[in-house]
């Protein structure tokens, strides 16, 4: 190391190794990603996000909100397990299949439980066990399912359904996956925000909507106005405190709608290939989700 | 690789034809530039941290202001630490260094000169251009097209004239830290350049942005800052206890480690990536435990027996504080890469305060101390010693009260994260008071950069004025006629 040609090819072939690992390869697999298709509907994803919500990716950028907010939901593993979907003619037997294959339930519980079906019986067995106890609940005529649900602390605080992927980012520029989480995950805020109006008082007056928030106020983005001969359609409703003075409104500007329709637009829930997932159905809307559970087989594991 | 030769001079020392002060002399207008530049983004950057640090446990502070907003002066804070105060500072440290260790006058000073204002125009462009709402969206690379042009093109003007100054050395044999200095003046216009192709001039497609922002800032602050703070130590500790480097050999493994591993490491586990860069990344953020372990031993054996002189020395307290703080922020940075810890650790204030800890804790209090010593040479004023005593007592507190609380604040928001039966605002509620007193230690930091800034702006205002009297001396003085001579 004492000649110069030396420092530099070493340099040289050390930054080289990183560029080619972690920038020419990444791009080459990564860089020419294209749509794929939810599993197992077929529908293309993802979809471009709509004009305004594309604006509004431009408000959050230029406002910095990806210093406290991430976008990327984490996954521990998955579990898997067996719900019952739909009884058969006899509930005696299927609550016999049921304490067959989950004793520590109890006849009582699972007599109660084969009257507000679909319920999930097992948990966290394997493969082989959640089928078996699948077949068991088949004999007696009723329909059962195995179920693979993502696990982890983000997704039990209900952040997100799966893990984020490669592919739910794939026209977003910038990508923003964030860094920090001085406010919650926003990877799938859209599924879950109350409606638009409740995330434009949140972004007006956090601690209107949420006490004890830590979020600063975006009041730049909304014009407080005279009401004219009525109130604006738009005007937001505030409680008591946080209402402007009499006379006056709240009124959201361009970029505040922008923001909220991008913040909708964050639904990062497709099922893909590399997500592989078999929700319990839900109870309200049952006859939708169910179809999606017997087509199982793709419940390999994945990464934790 | 050529091994070191068994009679290599390891000795530290001015051995050059040409006379240090001549060195000195010739760096003198490039040096003052880089480091009145770099004192004026710190106190900036110090001023920005503590409105962005009020505002985390306060969010109604100055918050109707667009321009003042969090999600502003944050990145504004950090772009003007890392590339305003730290950068700048190392660069100029590195311009004095090359030309001693070199043995060379500085050559092209001009180019130099003009690369420092086209780099602090090219900060301020990219500062205001983020508080005005157009930071272009990645950590670290928040600054738009026109601002990282500038920085790039100053920072290409410095580096010619570095390397011509080390092109032109009458001492041909390479000191480690001239191996350090050199490769970091060939990475950063590589890693920035296509940081920038690839992320703002003409964007990847989805998330090869994230690898590739990741990539960059890993080079950065790994490796980049790694190096150029490490030369420092590695030609200061040396020189001010006059003996020599402990071991070149290991001064080796310190450099292909941080080069290898270094620039590998920086992208989390759980990245939305296919598993092999998530894995690589981490395995090389384990390995580069191999540099660290290398540097502490190198150290050790140039200081050992000599502790005290390290203490009464001012310019090698700071190198001393800023070693100790590398030490620290490379064992945080090895948890962020660890398995089974890097989840709990990621999306928490821990991260943040590793960085704030690598940036100032290490580089900043490295460059300050070489300053320190750089300053009196190539302007011929001293430095109050009273003042850099009381800069560096400030300096250490408030580091101590903002890095801390901070990470220890960002192990309990990770801790209570992983759990979800915590709710999200207990979570957040559970962090405040620690938030509180890393402000206190934000606090202290301004203090500190400005008693920085009085320093340098006192050196070179009494410069200035001596300069002026030389020249009112000149131009006023009785004209000497030949008449009255004879």
């Amino acid at each position: 190391m004492s000649r110069g040609p030396f420092i530099f090819l070493a340099a040289f072939f050390a930054l080289a190794s990183s560029w080619f690992g972690l920038v020419l390869v990444p791009q080459a697999q990564l860089g020419r990603q294209v749509e794929s298709k939810t599993v197992p509907a077929g529908d293309i994803y993802p979809q471009a996000r709509p004009g305004l919500a594309a604006q509004g990716r431009e408000v959050y950028r230029a406002n910095g909100c990806a210093s406290c907010h991430s976008q990327q939901v984490r996954q521990d593993g998955i579990s898997i397990g067996m719900a019952v979907v739909k009884p058969g003619t006899n509930l005696t037997e299927l609550v016999e299949a049921i304490l067959k294959v989950a004793p520590e339930l109890g006849r009582n519980r699972a007599a109660r439980l084969v009257q507000e079906l679909p319920k999930p019986i097992l948990t966290g067995v394997t493969r082989m066990e959640a089928d078996k106890a699948r077949r068991e609940i088949a004999v007696t005529g009723a329909k059962a399912v195995v179920t693979v649900e993502p696990v982890g602390p983000d997704i039990a605080r209900g952040w997100g359904k799966r893990r984020s992927v490669a592919a739910d980012f794939l026209f977003d520029r910038p990508v923003m996956l964030g860094s920090q989480r001085v406010g919650p995950d926003l990877a799938s805020i859209g599924s879950r925000a109350a409606s638009e109006e409740w995330l434009l008082g949140h972004l007006y007056a956090p601690r209107s909507v949420t006490p004890g928030s830590t979020m600063p106020t975006y009041r730049y983005l909304f014009e407080k106005r005279r009401i004219q001969r009525e109130p604006s359609p738009e005007a937001l409703r505030l409680p008591e405190a946080f209402k402007p003075e009499q006379g006056f409104e709240i009124v959201p500007k361009p970029e505040a709608k922008a923001l909220v329709a991008y913040l909708m637009s964050l639904k990062a829930t497709a099922q893909l290939f590399e997500t592989p997932m078999l929700l319990p159905p839900e109870p309200a809307s049952a006859s939708t989700n169910a179809p999606a559970a017997t087509s199982g087989g793709t419940n390999s594991p994945t990464r934790p | 690789m050529k091994a070191p030769s068994a009679n290599a001079p390891l000795y530290v020392t001015d051995r050059a034809s040409v006379s240090p002060a001549d060195l000195d002399a010739s760096c003198r207008l490039p040096a003052l530039a880089l480091f009145a530049g770099a004192a004026i983004w710190l106190f900036v950057a110090s001023v920005f941290t503590l409105i962005a640090s009020i505002k985390f446990h306060g969010p109604g502070f100055l918050a109707d202001h667009a321009w003042l907003t969090y999600g502003r002066v944050r990145p504004a804070a950090w772009n003007t630490l890392l590339y305003g105060g730290a950068m700048q500072m190392g660069l100029g440290v590195a311009l004095w260094i090359l030309s001693r260790l070199g043995g060379a006058k500085l050559s092209q000073p001009i180019l130099a000169i003009a690369g420092a204002k086209i780099w602090n125009l090219g900060v301020l462009a990219g500062v205001v251009a983020m508080l005005a709402g157009g930071s272009a969206g990645f950590d670290w690379l928040e600054m738009p097209r026109y601002a990282s042009v500038l920085l790039f093109l100053g920072y290409t003007l410095i580096g010619v004239s570095a390397l011509a100054t080390t092109h032109r050395r009458t001492l041909r044999e390479f000191y480690p830290s001239q191996w350090f200095l050199l490769a970091a003046l060939f990475w950063f216009p590589w890693v920035y350049s296509t940081a920038n192709l690839l992320l703002v001039a003409r964007p990847v497609r989805g998330v090869a942005q994230a690898v590739i922002a990741w990539w960059y800032a890993a080079n950065l602050q790994v490796v980049w800052l790694g190096l150029v703070g490490l030369a420092i130590v590695f030609y200061f500790v040396p020189k001010l206890l006059e003996r020599s480097l402990h071991s070149r050999y290991l001064a080796l493994v310190t450099f292909w480690g941080l080069v290898l591993f270094g620039s590998w490491s920086g992208i989390p586990d759980s990245a939305p990536l296919p598993a092999w860069i998530p894995t690589l990344s981490t395995v090389a953020g384990v390995l580069a435990l191999v540099p660290l372990l290398a540097t502490v031993l190198n150290y050790r054996g140039t200081v050992k027996g000599k502790c005290s002189v390290v203490w009464t020395d001012p310019s090698l307290r700071f190198v001393a504080l800023g070693f100790v703080a590398y030490v620290v922020s490379a064992l945080m940075g090895l948890a962020e890469a660890l398995p089974g810890v890097s989840g709990l650790l990621q999306f928490t204030w821990f991260v943040p305060a590793q960085h704030h800890l690598l940036i100032f804790g290490f580089f900043i209090m490295v460059a300050t101390g070489a300053a320190y010593h750089i300053t009196p040479r190539v302007t011929g004023l001293p430095v109050c010693a009273r003042c850099m005593a009381v800069h560096f007592w400030v300096a250490a507190l408030g580091i101590l009260l903002s890095v801390m609380p901070l990470a220890a604040g960002g192990i309990v928001q990770g801790l209570k994260l992983s759990q979800a039966s915590v709710p999200f605002m207990d979570v957040t509620h559970a962090t405040l008071m620690m938030l509180r007193v890393s402000t206190l230690g934000d606090a202290l930091l301004l203090f500190a950069n400005f008693i920085f800034l009085k320093n340098i702006g006192g050196v070179l205002l009494r410069l200035g004025r001596a300069q002026l009297a030389t020249s009112w001396a000149v131009a006023t003085a009785p004209a000497q006629t030949p008449e009255a001579a004879r």
